[in-house]
């Protein structure tokens, strides 16, 4: 029986012969194997990225949404139309009676509009609030001040902008105590929001945030909010409160069958979750695609295995003539297929590595995206194990074509 | 007991429907000690007589005894087997495999038996030191003259200590000079006690053994004992 480590060094002698055609056979399983660990590690950062972003909203609230539960891509913008959310839902989720385990219920509406001082004219988020919205979304002031719960009660029109705003209308001035226009309807700015890192679904940067009242008569010229957030004293107490804020609403709604509801439930983990299914999904089908090139990769190897046996027939007849079995001639060329592929995973492997660290360094430095760079330890090993299934299943053709060869014949090839 | 013992051999090619007739039933014997040279026409079955007496082809008809074993019913393996532990074979184009050392290409056969690396190496050298190598064990097989290629090759044959050796035109591709060493140096080994089959075309080879088997046309046509072996000398004479 021949051993093992003589097969391992046999096949590294066949391979190191041919160093140019080992590394261009090799590529094509390079570039699969970088392709789909650059994949995997960009799916994992966007997720944990998006995931982040959701908990910024704390793990205790609970959004109500109008409109209809989305259950497809064309359902979800419907429900930034809908109207369903009005004052007395608001009003009747503030009282303790109805919701008992609720903290604090937070109104939000929001709109784009044209924010303009003097001559500057800059496109902005308008959001409208509670003071209690600086806590919900964990927002810092630079400038100034935030404006409080009387301000939010007289309707008042002051305002408190994002640092990107400032930029645009005011330069390097100070904002504060000045006088920003929607339209004709001026507001005061009172606050200059810490600048922050993009990513997230609102980019405060850009955002003006005053008290819903305003917003919503002065700015938007509705009666209704786009949600209402209400945070649970605590994550035990979800349940309850999501249970006493449906029966409310329908109530409100006149609503007896769940089917019907013009509203819907959101909990950070329920958004979390349909992200990740999101983002999972994402990365399959572009894995799937990056799979592609392994496949062809896999095939230009059994290619150059096959011209390899026909070129060594000779080499093949005299191991046999000096006692090589058909297992051995098969192991030979099927542990060169498999070290070539293992060789290319191993390449790949670095390759993704390096391919993700530099997205995200580019995404950091020049996108300002918070990216985090996460190793996929799971791509590593899934890249090293497919690559060499990959040399097995292609390998197996052209190492039993060697394997067959008759001895004689193939001494007497030419 | 005889080494090798075939009767009626036969081996008909079949070429796209046409058949070529290359062994006609074939008897022979052949004993521990024995040279035997096999010359004959191009084209007269001598190569093939030694392929299957080589364990490297198979006949299509008769039976064929080594060790007092019938091979008809041995599978692949174990041919390769036999092949690996019981003969050794001298090609005329060498087949060394030309990546590796001359002392890797000695050593190779020894691989597929399982023997460690160090184990056949220590074998190795032992015989090119026999072949006068020493010094050039470590090269690679392609710098080497057609005459060391050839005691490569037969440093090789011997390395598993086989029961016979099967030289097809050893001298074929070397001159004169180079071609009498090798056939001196076989006739050494035969002294020694080495079974040996050589397949030529050239006389003064055919007369360097102690029988001489003509074959045309697929049939030994003549069985001849060499009375008194002719003795070669370094420059390839015959003295």
């Amino acid at each position: 029986m021949m051993r093992i480590s003589d097969s391992f060094r046999t096949a590294v002698a066949g391979i190191t012969v041919h160093k140019n055609r080992s590394f261009l056979t090799i590529l094509g399983i390079v570039i699969g194997i970088t392709a789909i660990m650059a994949v995997m590690s960009i799916g994992q950062s966007a997720q944990e990225l998006i995931v982040g972003q959701i908990q910024r909203f704390g793990p205790a609230n609970v959004f109500v949404v109008p409109g209809r539960q989305p259950n497809g891509p064309n359902s979800a913008a419907g429900t930034i139309l809908n109207d369903s959310l009005k004052e007395k839902d608001f009003k009747d989720l503030q009282k303790k009676e109805n919701v008992p385990e609720a903290k604090a219920v937070v109104p939000y509406v929001f709109g784009y509009a044209a924010a303009s001082f003097g001559s500057e004219i800059y496109d902005v988020m308008v959001i409208g609030s509670s003071e209690y919205v600086q806590k919900n979304f964990d927002l810092k002031v630079a400038e100034g001040r935030f404006f409080d719960v009387f301000e939010t009660d007289q309707k008042a029109r002051v305002a408190v902008i994002g640092n990107k705003v400032k930029e645009e209308l005011f330069g390097s001035a100070n904002p504060i105590g000045e006088k920003i226009k929607f339209k004709d309807q001026k507001f005061q700015i009172i606050g200059v929001l810490a600048a922050e890192g993009q990513g997230s679904f609102i980019d405060f940067n850009k955002a003006v945030i005053a008290p819903y009242t305003a917003v919503q008569q002065n700015v938007l010229g509705i009666k209704y909010f786009n949600r209402i957030i209400v945070e649970a004293e605590s994550v035990e107490a979800l349940p309850g409160v999501v249970r006493d804020i449906k029966t409310l609403l329908r109530n409100n709604h006149n609503i007896d069958d769940p089917e019907k509801d013009d509203f819907f439930i959101q909990t950070q983990e329920s958004i979390a979750d349909s992200v990740k299914t999101v983002t999972n999904i994402l990365t399959v089908l572009l894995t799937a695609v990056a799979a592609i090139s392994l496949i062809v990769g896999g095939v230009g190897i059994m290619n150059i295995m096959l011209v390899s046996v026909t070129e060594r027939t000779r080499e093949i007849g005299l191991r046999k003539a000096l006692g090589a079995t058909n297992g051995n001639i098969l192991t030979q060329f099927l542990f060169e297929a498999v070290f070539l592929t293992a060789i290319g995973g191993v390449f790949g492997v670095i390759g993704g590595t390096l391919l993700t660290y530099l997205l995200a360094y580019v995404a950091n430095k020049f996108a300002g995206l918070n990216f985090s760079y996460i190793f996929s330890v799971s791509g590593a090993i899934w890249g090293i194990a497919v690559s060499f299934v990959i040399g097995l299943v292609f390998g197996i053709f052209p190492a039993r074509k060697a394997a067959k060869k008759s001895p004689i014949e193939s001494l007497r090839f030419e | 007991m005889d080494l090798i013992r075939i009767e009626k051999l036969e081996k008909i090619y079949d070429n796209d429907g046409v058949a070529t007739v290359a062994l006609d039933g074939v008897d022979l014997k052949i004993s521990e000690g024995e040279f035997v040279t096999i010359v004959g026409p191009s084209g007269s079955g001598k190569s093939t007589l030694m392929q299957i007496l080589g364990c490297l082809d198979r006949p299509t008809g008769g039976k064929y005894f080594f060790e007092d074993k019938e091979l008809q019913t041995y599978s692949d393996d174990e041919l390769a087997k036999i092949r690996n532990e019981k003969i050794g074979f001298v090609f005329q184009a060498f087949n060394l495999l030309p990546r590796l050392s001359v002392l890797e290409n000695v050593a190779l056969p020894l691989m597929y038996r399982g023997i460690s690396v160090k184990a056949r190496h220590e074998k190795a050298r032992e015989l090119i030191h026999l072949v006068e190598l020493d010094d050039r064990a470590g090269f690679q097989t392609s710098k080497l003259s057609g005459g060391q290629k050839q005691r490569v090759a037969i440093a090789r044959a011997l390395v598993n200590d086989p029961k016979i050796i099967f030289a097809d035109e050893p001298t074929g591709n070397l001159d004169s000079k180079s071609g009498g060493a090798i056939l001196q140096f076989l006739q050494e080994l035969n002294d020694r006690g080495h079974t040996l089959v050589v397949v030529t075309h050239e006389s003064y080879v055919a007369q360097a053994g102690s029988r001489t088997l003509h074959i045309i046309d697929g049939k030994i046509n003549k069985d001849e004992r060499v009375e008194k072996r002719r003795i070669v000398s370094k420059d390839g004479f015959l003295k």
